[in-house]
Formats: C-alpha cells, sequence, structure tokens
C-alpha cells in the first residue's frame, strides 16, 4: 500500500535536514505506530506524506499503491485515498462543518470521476457516522472546529475519516490532548474503520493509544530514521524504559 | 496660493456652466451657499487623505466603458421595480410609483408644497458638521433626479431600484430623500452601474420605531467613479440596516453618517468589497450616539488582488450624556498578493462614562494551515481558496436579515470569485 524509500527531507526555510533516511512498507490491511522522542521527524514524516509546503524532499520516494505522491497535489493525494488526522485540527471560521463535508466528499469524487452524491444520501450517511462518534446536529452545523474542544475536534477528524473512506490513514498524535474516554471513543471509530483494504499508519508519543487501536508492526524512529521495527511488544518495552536503552543501543 | 482659494477655485471650475435644476429651489441654493464655503477636497483634507479625489473633482467625468454587468439580482423578489437610465427615471421599463403603506415620488417631477420640501437637504445639512462633506452637499444643489419616499406604515413590499447606463459618460447627480413614520417599515434595494461618475445621496429620517433595510450591489463596471453619502437619522427605538455589496469600480467612496437621536435605537452597517486591479473602495463611517442605550455595528470587509486598495474610516463619537450606549466596529481586509494594500483609521471619541464600545483592524494573507487542511480533505487550490474567501465574508453577509436576499448577495461573491481566479 504504503512504500517509503529511503526518504530524505529538510525544511525548505532553514536549510535543516529532518527526516534523514526513512524506509518503511506497510501492506493492505496493516496498522503500523511509530513512536519516538520529541523532533524525531515524526510529524515532519506525516506532513511530507500528505503534501504540506514547506518542505524539500532532497532524495527517496514515497509512493501509494505504485504511483509516486510526491508530485500529487494534496488534494490529488486525498483523492487517490490518503488521509491525515491532523494533531492540531485547524478551526476555519465562516465555513459550516457540513459544508465542509461535503465539498471535501464531492470534490474527491469529483477528481475520480465519479458523481456527486445527492444531499439526500449525504445527510443520512453524515447522521449515521456522526452517531458513532457521538457528535451531535449542533457539532455539525457549527463551524470547522471552531469553539469545539480537544477531545470534540479529534473525534471531527475521524469523523471525516469516516466519511470519506481514504485506503491510507495516517493519525498524527490524534491522542494528544485526549482524555482517557474521549481516546477510547475515538479509538472505536478508528477500529470500526479496519478492514483488509485500508491500512493505518499511527503516530504517537505513548503506548497507551496502541492498547486501544492494535498494531501489527511498531517503529521507533529517532533523529530522522527508523531504528528498530518489532512487534506491539516494542510498544511497551518503550513505555516501560524510555528511549534511552533504545538511542544507546543505536548510536 | 492658500489651500482655501485652491478649493475654491476648484470649485469654481467643476461648477461652471452648471445650473441648479428646478424645484427643491431653497434647499439647492442654501446648499450651494454651504457648497462654496466648503470648496472642493483636496488631497490635503485629512478626510481625503488616502482617497485621492482628483477623479470626482475633475471638471468632466472620465468616460467608463459598459461592461457586461450580468443578470439582475433579486429577480426572485416581489418588490416595486423603479428603474433610473443615466440618471434620470424611466416610466416606460418602470413599475407604477404605488405601493401600499408608501407615497412615492420623482424628485425631478416633486411640485410646489410636496412633503419633501422640508425635508430635502436637511439630514445632508446637519450632517455637515463637525466634518464637511463638499459631496453631498453638491448633490444636494444639482441632483437631478431621485425618489421621495414617504411611508406611514408597514409597506407591503420592499423598492427595489435598477440603475441603468446607455452613456459611457454619464456624469450623474442622484438623490433620495426617504421619511419612515412611527412604526413604519420599509426595505430598499438598489443594483446596477449607474453612471460613469456617480453622486448619490439618500437621506433617511426614521421616527420612532420605525425599521429601515437597505441593500445595495454596486457593481462589475470597472470604470467606474462613485461617491455615496447615506444620511440616517434615528428616533428612539428605530432600526436601520443598510448593506453594501460593491465589485470592482476605478473609485467608489461610500460614506454614512448617522446620527443617534432618540434612547434604544440600532444602526448596523456593513459592507463586502471584492477588486482587482484598478480598485480603490473607501468605507468611510460616521455614527454619533447622542441618546442613550443606542447599539451601533460596523462590519466592514475587503478581499483585494493585483493592487487594489481599500480604506476604512470609521468613527464612533458618543457623546454627554449618551450613557449605555453599545458601540462596535470592525474593519478587515484579505490581501489576496503583496501588490494589495488596506489603510485603516479606526476612531474613537467617547464623552460618557458608562459606554460600551469596540473596535478592530486586520489585514492579512489566506491562512495557509486552513488552506492545507481543505486541500488535505480532498478540495483543490482555487476552490478552498473560494472557500475561504466567502468565509472571510461571511459576517458581512449576516448582517443581511432577508435570506433570499442574501443568498443572492452570496451568489454574487461567487460569481465575481470565479471571474478573477487567476
Amino acid at each position: 500500500m504504503l512504500e517509503i524509500k529511503n526518504l530524505h527531507v529538510k525544511l525548505e526555510e532553514e536549510d535543516k535536514q529532518i527526516l534523514k533516511g526513512v524506509t518503511l512498507s506497510i501492506g493492505a490491511g496493516e496498522v503500523h505506530a511509530i513512536m519516538g522522542p520529541n523532533g524525531s521527524g515524526k510529524s515532519t514524516l506525516s506532513y511530507v506524506l500528505s503534501g504540506r509546503d514547506g518542505y524539500t524532499v532532497t532524495d527517496g520516494s514515497a509512493t501509494l499503491d505504485g504511483a509516486d505522491l510526491l508530485v500529487m497535489e494534496p488534494e490529488v493525494r486525498a483523492a487517490q485515498g490518503l488521509f491525515l488526522a491532523f494533531q492540531y485540527p485547524v478551526e476555519i471560521p465562516g465555513v459550516g462543518n457540513m459544508t465542509f463535508l461535503r465539498t471535501a466528499l464531492n470534490a474527491q469524487r469529483k477528481t475520480r470521476g465519479e458523481p456527486e452524491i445527492s444531499a439526500g444520501d449525504f445527510l443520512k450517511l453524515v447522521r449515521e457516522k456522526a452517531k458513532g462518534l457521538k457528535i451531535d446536529a449542533d457539532m455539525l452545523k457549527r463551524p470547522v472546529n471552531v469553539g469545539f474542544s480537544g477531545g470534540e475536534k479529534k473525534r471531527n477528524e475521524i469523523l471525516q475519516m469516516a466519511m470519506l473512506e481514504p485506503k491510507m490513514c495516517i493519525l498524527d498524535e490524534t491522542d494528544s490532548g485526549l482524555d482517557v474516554d474521549a481516546m477510547k471513543l475515538v479509538s472505536e471509530g478508528v477500529n470500526a474503520l479496519r478492514s483488509a483494504g485500508r491500512s493505518f499508519l499511527v503516530i504517537t508519543h505513548y503506548q497507551r493509544l496502541l492498547d486501544h487501536i492494535k498494531p501489527d508492526v511498531v517503529h521507533i524512529m529517532a533523529a530522522g530514521r527508523i531504528i528498530k521495527t518489532g512487534g506491539p511488544e516494542l510498544a511497551l518495552e518503550v513505555e516501560n524504559n524510555g528511549y534511552a536503552d533504545l538511542l544507546a543501543e543505536v548510536l | 496660493m492658500g489651500a482655501v482659494s485652491v478649493k475654491a477655485e476648484a470649485l469654481a471650475s467643476r461648477l461652471a456652466g452648471l445650473a441648479l435644476p428646478a424645484g427643491m429651489t431653497a434647499a439647492r441654493e442654501t446648499a450651494l451657499a454651504r457648497l462654496s464655503a466648503m470648496g472642493l477636497p483636496g488631497k490635503r483634507d485629512e478626510y481625503w487623505h488616502y482617497t485621492d479625489p482628483a477623479a470626482l473633482n475633475a471638471v468632466q467625468a472620465k468616460p467608463a466603458a459598459l461592461a457586461d454587468t450580468g443578470a439582475a439580482l433579486f429577480a426572485g423578489l416581489d418588490a416595486v421595480k423603479l428603474v433610473f437610465v443615466d440618471g434620470v427615471f424611466d416610466a416606460a421599463t418602470s413599475d407604477d410609483l404605488a405601493l401600499s403603506g408608501v407615497s412615492l415620488s420623482r424628485l425631478a417631477t416633486a411640485p410646489a408644497g410636496h412633503w419633501a420640501q422640508t425635508a430635502y437637504g436637511a439630514l445632508e445639512s446637519a450632517g455637515q458638521s463637525p466634518i464637511a462633506r463638499p459631496w453631498a452637499a453638491l448633490n444636494t444643489a444639482f441632483a437631478s433626479d431621485g425618489l421621495l419616499i414617504h411611508v406611514t406604515g408597514k409597506a407591503a413590499k420592499p423598492v427595489s431600484v435598477i440603475y441603468l447606463r446607455r452613456d459611457d459618460a454619464a456624469d450623474v447627480v442622484l438623490h433620495h430623500v426617504i421619511k419612515l413614520d412611527a412604526g413604519a417599515e420599509f426595505t430598499l434595494l438598489e443594483q446596477g452601474p449607474a453612471a460613469a461618475r456617480l453622486n448619490h445621496v439618500i437621506e433617511v429620517d426614521l421616527a420612532q420605531g420605525a425599521r429601515f433595510h437597505h441593500i445595495r450591489a454596486q457593481g462589475r463596471d470597472l470604470g467606474r467613479h462613485a461617491v455615496t453619502h447615506i444620511f440616517a437619522h434615528l428616533g428612539a427605538e428605530a432600526l436601520f440596516k443598510s448593506f453594501t455589496l460593491t465589485a470592482d469600480g476605478a473609485l467608489t467612496r461610500n460614506e454614512a453618517v448617522i446620527t443617534f437621536a432618540g434612547p434604544d435605537a440600532k444602526a448596523h452597517v456593513a459592507g463586502a468589497a471584492m477588486g482587482d486591479g484598478a480598485f480603490h473602495h473607501d468605507d468611510t463611517v460616521f455614527v454619533t450616539h447622542a441618546a442613550e442605550r443606542c447599539e451601533s455595528r460596523q462590519v466592514f470587509k475587503k478581499v483585494l488582488k493585483h493592487g487594489a486598495v481599500g480604506v476604512f474610516q470609521g468613527k464612533i463619537l458618543v457623546k454627554k450624556g449618551a450613557q449605555k450606549t453599545d458601540g462596535y466596529q470592525i474593519s478587515q481586509a484579505l490581501l489576496l498578493d503583496d501588490d494589495s494594500q488596506f489603510l485603516a483609521k479606526p476612531e474613537l471619541e467617547i464623552y460618557a462614562d458608562d459606554v460600551k464600545c469596540s473596535h478592530g483592524s486586520t489585514s492579512g494573507a489566506i491562512d495557509d494551515t486552513a488552506l492545507f487542511y481543505l486541500r488535505s480533505r480532498g478540495v483543490p487550490l482555487r476552490a478552498a481558496q473560494s472557500l475561504l474567501i466567502l468565509a472571510f465574508l461571511a459576517d458581512t453577509i449576516a448582517e443581511i436579515e432577508d435570506e433570499t436576499i442574501a443568498e443572492d448577495i452570496g451568489a454574487q461573491l461567487e460569481i465575481w470569485l470565479a471571474r478573477h481566479e487567476s
């Protein structure tokens, strides 16, 4: 599904190398987690994959089902099935949540050459998906993320994911700012979307989230590289011992 | 040569060969006397610091080619449709001057003894202090036509005025007088290119509890030079709401001069302006709170690109004794490139001690983070930009109470954005 090879990325403005050769392969239906200390390049990886400005790829490649992601505009990547759940979902005053969802859904359909969804079908779909995430009619009517609590914002991200039905989902610190109940709700939302054809890359600092969203593979990232890959037990090891031992092992 | 004589000379050459039109003679003569004392504005006037009045001062109006102004707005609305062509009322294409609850007549044909004889120029004259507004005085003196509207009850439907022009050099002076009796309700809609050079005055006198709505669309004629004034006088518990959409135009100065004379009244003025290239747009507002517990609200937003210039001068004056005043003012510009500029001068002058007044002014580019967020969800760049521009202007549209009208205005914004994508 997602193939990242020897990816080197630097910050455009500072000429600072952030990713120094990331290689990662995620198969269809797999859930991979990336853990790592602050500043290791986890969020940069998610931004580069989704096409945010401000980064220059100096070497390596990233493909989604064989197609070169790095040459695509962000909206094309989205239409190809890539989705990033933001660490800090953006507030957009003046744009209603429903308008936002319908515009996004229809834009992706149009890019893929599919017909637009009818107003009636859209409403039905939103209501069904929102219900599971405990998102009420008021939240759907309000401007995108404006005045939402931390938990509401993250639930709104998962709602977008559920509506857009991407095949490759990147979750960037989706657990940050969530209390236990909200984390459970969000995790259930994610788990409900797990399927044979859909893959996940879960970026997190803590093992906690991985209790709820169980990964197949865990990677440890540090200083712009993946320094260790293993099974779910690797996350537990980090939780118990911190990153220091792992970093010492490699360096 | 002193500044005063420069202004007097500019006025003399501007008025050379012009004669006062017939009717409203006393008001016209006193307006001319006011104007002669003031002279025409110059760049040195503080009130004209950001907007160069040269094109308005010029003896001849600069011709402006007629643009395709698109389909008429408010077409789906049941309204009395009144048409002016090159500044002259066109009876042939207008509905009858008849509306239940309203007395409608023309300035150009008002007979002696008409009710508007005492009202014509009265609010304009009062609005000349503390700041001189020479174009408004010139308008009262030389207006060739306009509507005289006396509303005695709840008007059965809105009056929709459509300004058309045939002459590329049409130099037009229009003046409407609107008077609402106690408890009366009335909506005025205005649209159309009007003139190559337009000087427009509307005087609105609201008695106790009267409710007045005004929605204006100035649009799509690129070469237009216009100076407009709205003078509103609010009695107790009156409501005044005015919204202006400005799309394109070489120079547009819209002034609103609002005075609260009785307690518990509300006045909201809002404007959405969009300019691309040779566009200079100036919103100048002066609100005087001279009574207790009144609420004023100014909401002005501009979208500017390719060197377009936006100006906002907004003042809230709270007089001694106008306690519990609630004054609010916001002016914002979205600059779509580095060439465009927004010049804002917000002012508060307060002589009462128990008031709530606030103002804010910002200018900035489209939020990159929001843009990326939309694109990451699959919305293409252009569509994402348009969505964010419309979102920026949404606060002004929200000032329009009637949903059908608000939708019409919203559609105009979308059409403009589609025409100005690059």
